[in-house]
């Protein structure tokens, strides 16, 4: 296997290429790094290596498999509002969350991260405001809503009344979105007026 | 890859997409005839119907606000394009927005420029119509903040500028008003009005007169503490700044006001008619539109919905949301108020446009504004006290049984009252309203209101909801669908002295865009599959129509350009509450999406898509 940079070059550039967001390799934690965890990835170009850096939250492992944290995490995000942008799934305010378009990431991982910091085109930050645990549980319900399990089982047109749980291989192939056919896809062919 | 498969399998494709709901049974509504009143029986022989003289000078050609005067008539006195001669109409240029969010403002001309702000990010164009093709003389990109876009309730959308004294001024989505040198495209002044930590953004469109800029906010879907502002025209200084909740005080209530109506009398209301504390976070938003009347010196605001949307906690008249104040406009005190919807409970604001006009009604000419309301109702209103004349139902209704003329109030039917925990079904009409803020037009030559508006019901249940600042407050689960009938939009020509209908026309989608109505008996609308139509102004026969990029939802406008030659503008651009299922990241699988919107607008995807252009039409010549 061969990288364009041998790795020993890469900290050193990195070094440099942060040093205008007094971002230290040696003493800070990537910026998007919470503390007391190994941090997820930012973006899914990472320049001078030849495959993307693969971080896995271990947090993350107790919301797999785990029914109680989706069904907790749908009363949740009624809770905390969430609910007023991007309704059931189906998004207004905010983006729709049922299909297989993810802005910053949809492994499970990327979107605590998502409600820990906030996004910059009108997503609070939850970090600190919120018990992480049910920071997790609403991840959890997210991650469930785009799932062909829970949309299986759509009875009527109020989407993620029966969240499925989240099989963990759901996630298994870490990078920036779910692998392929883990979420749905429904959006992408649209068909003109009859 | 197997177990992909298997997965996939599991999934029934399209189940829920895309299925527009039954329309609401004929028999669920009331009939126009049953639920309408007048204090008077039409008397048309007292005079001639026209609007307000003061407030509407002779056409100079030009269109410098998007009322196109103060008494909104929105009606062009060009004569160049008729009935006759409008089917040979062709686009004469076109310009792309850069920006493919819903686009609901009116072009404006002044000095032979035309200025046009885009949605957020609330870009300022100015082009040189004495030039082929008129070229962009300057642009202005405000940058308002980001984040902004995550608190507005209904896409990020700019209702339009004004041309005033060689400034353009205009709102962004983050709570400025600023004011642009018109010639030079660079800000004089802007004014940090709104705190998106608070809810509050800012889409209407602000009203300039006597020097000064009158302001109002949105976000009666957060929990805002709504108001209405008054700024300094040259400097952009707050004068004043009138709440539509809280004390006599803060909602600027002293010793002129005097409504008519004995439950809007009495101290303090704004937090009376409100459970402790409830009127800080009660919304009441000003987001429509905020009329000036020269003839009485008053500005009359439109207020928004209270909040949040579960109307069970919040017990009371909820004053003075859903209603509308008549202010002095130098000092902002309340001079009068009616309230459409007390104690509001299905979303209906009370911020669409007043027609200011003179009118016979009991048998003398009265100066009255007319102003056709989300719950169902036209009013016709007498502007001096605030009296309502007449309140007649111009689409479908069933959450009230007319309007008692004694009281002002309402007449509820219970069967129609929202509930915690219950869907209620087919209230009619929908959260959005009979019709939206989109703006009517009126013709002194037919003497009939052109109105764009909505056929559209819902079934609703009420949620217990949190405060938490700078998120939704609303507490409810909406689904929306199409009224008796099945279109989802019409075009009503309403005779407002006779109090009926002179025709209507019926729309697929809901009619989002204004209309104008001109001098050669032509009303010009846009749909929200993207036609852009003509129709006579006295038959309703549609005369013309072009196919543009995107669904029109703005307001469309008529000017003379430096030749002589009679235009026609208007921005596509689909969008706004009833096309995010287009310009939004938005799935149509999920009726309660855009606040239950996208269960009857699912089907927009298959006709159109985003876009934002400002197209300009001529005759050949």
């Amino acid at each position: 296997m061969s990288s364009r940079f041998p790795t020993k070059l890469v900290v050193p550039a990195a070094a440099v290429l942060f040093a205008g967001c007094n971002w230290n390799p040696h003493t800070s934690a990537r910026p998007s790094e919470q503390p007391n965890q190994t941090g997820v990835i930012g973006s899914a170009l990472d320049p001078g290596v030849d495959h993307s850096l693969v971080t896995t939250d271990p947090r993350a492992a107790a919301y797999y498999n785990n029914a109680d944290a989706v069904n907790t995490g749908k009363r949740l995000f009624d809770q905390y509002n969430c609910s007023g942008c991007h309704s059931n799934g189906g998004g207004g305010m905010g983006p729709d969350l049922m299909d297989d378009v993810w802005i910053y990431g949809g492994r499970l991982e990327q979107i605590h991260q998502t409600l820990v910091e906030g996004r910059p085109n009108g997503m609070p930050s939850w970090g600190g405001k919120v018990p992480d645990q049910q920071l997790w549980q609403i991840s959890a319900y997210v991650r469930s809503l785009s799932l062909p399990q829970t949309l299986a089982a759509q009875t009527d047109n109020t989407p993620g009344q029966n969240p499925a749980p989240l099989p963990p291989e759901v996630d298994q192939d870490a990078g920036w979105s779910p692998p392929p056919a883990t979420t749905n896809d429904y959006t992408s062919t649209t068909k003109g007026p009859d | 890859m197997r177990t992909a498969a298997l997965i996939l399998s599991f999934f029934p494709a399209a189940a829920f997409a895309q299925t527009i709901p039954s329309p609401v049974p004929e028999n669920e509504v009331f009939k126009r005839e049953d639920i309408g009143h007048a204090l008077s029986r039409p008397t048309p022989d007292a005079g001639h119907t026209a609007a307000s003289t003061a407030n509407a000078p002779e056409d100079d050609g030009q269109w410098t606000m998007p009322s196109k005067n103060y008494a909104s008539t929105r009606f062009s006195g060009l004569t160049e394009i008729t009935t006759e001669n409008v089917k040979s109409l062709k686009p004469d240029f076109s310009f792309s927005l850069a920006v493919n969010k819903g686009q609901e403002a009116a072009p404006i001309v002044a000095d032979n420029t035309l200025y046009v702000v885009t949605a957020y990010p609330n870009i300022v164009y100015a082009l040189d119509l004495t030039k082929p093709g008129a070229p962009l003389k300057w642009s202005f990109a405000p940058k308002p903040a980001p984040a902004a876009q995550g608190i507005a309730c209904c896409d990020v959308v700019n209702r339009g500028g004004s041309v005033d004294h060689g400034k353009y001024i205009f709102n962004t989505l983050d709570g400025q008003t600023i004011a642009v040198d018109v010639k030079t495209g660079k800000p004089l002044w802007r004014t940090q009005l709104g705190d998106i930590n608070r809810g509050e953004t800012i889409t209407m469109a602000p009203t300039v007169a006597q020097g000064r800029v009158f302001v109002g906010d949105s976000g009666g879907e957060m929990g805002v503490h709504g108001w209405v502002a008054a700024l300094d025209e040259n400097t952009g200084k707050l004068i004043w700044r009138g709440y539509s909740t809280g004390t006599d005080a803060q909602v600027l209530i002293g010793a002129d006001f005097k409504p008519h109506y004995a439950g809007d009398q009495g101290k303090n209301l704004g937090v009376t008619s409100w459970p402790p504390q409830a009127w800080q976070i009660g919304g009441g938003a000003a987001w429509g539109w905020l009329t000036f009347d020269a003839e009485l010196n008053s500005l009359y605001t439109g207020i928004g919905n209270p909040g949040p949307w579960n109307h069970e906690q919040r017990p009371g008249d909820n004053k003075w949301t859903a209603g509308i104040f008549s202010r002095d406009p130098a000092s902002g005190s309340a001079r009068w108020f009616y309230q459409y919807s007390p104690h509001d409970e299905h979303d209906y604001d009370g911020v669409n446009e007043q027609i200011l006009l003179d009118m016979p009604f009991a048998g003398k000419m009265q100066k009255v504004l007319v102003h056709i309301d989300r719950n169902g109702y036209l009013y016709v209103i007498e502007r001096n006290t605030g009296t309502v004349l007449s309140a007649d139902p111009y689409g479908p209704v069933n959450t009230s049984r007319g309007i008692d003329l004694q009281t002002g109030r309402p007449i509820i039917n219970e069967e129609k009252q929202t509930k915690l925990g219950v869907t209620v079904r087919n209230i009619c009409p929908t959260a959005s309203g009979a019709k939206d803020w989109n703006p009517s037009s009126f013709s002194p030559q037919t003497g009939l209101i052109y109105i764009p508006h909505e056929n559209m019901c819902m079934d609703w249940m009420s949620a217990e909801v949190n405060y938490i600042a700078g998120t939704p407050y609303v507490g409810a689960q909406v689904h929306m669908k199409p009224g008796p009938g099945g279109n989802r939009g019409q075009l009503t020509a309403w005779d407002p002295v006779q109090r009926r209908p002179a025709w209507a026309l019926k729309e697929n989608f809901p009619i989002w865009s204004g209309t104008v109505v001109t001098a050669g008996d032509v009303v010009f609308y846009g749909t929200m599959d993207g036609w852009f139509k003509a129709v006579n102004a006295r038959t309703g026969d549609l005369l013309w129509r072009y196919k543009v990029d995107s669904g029109v939802i703005g307001q469309p406008i008529s000017y003379r350009g430096p030749d002589g030659h009679q235009y026609v503008a208007v921005l596509s651009g689909v969008g706004g509450w009833s096309g995010a299922v287009v310009s939004g990241p938005v799935d149509p699988r999920d009726g309660t999406a855009a606040l239950g919107m996208v269960n009857v607008m699912s089907d927009l995807p298959k006709y159109t898509t985003a876009g934002g252009t400002l197209y300009v039409f001529s005759l050949p010549h």
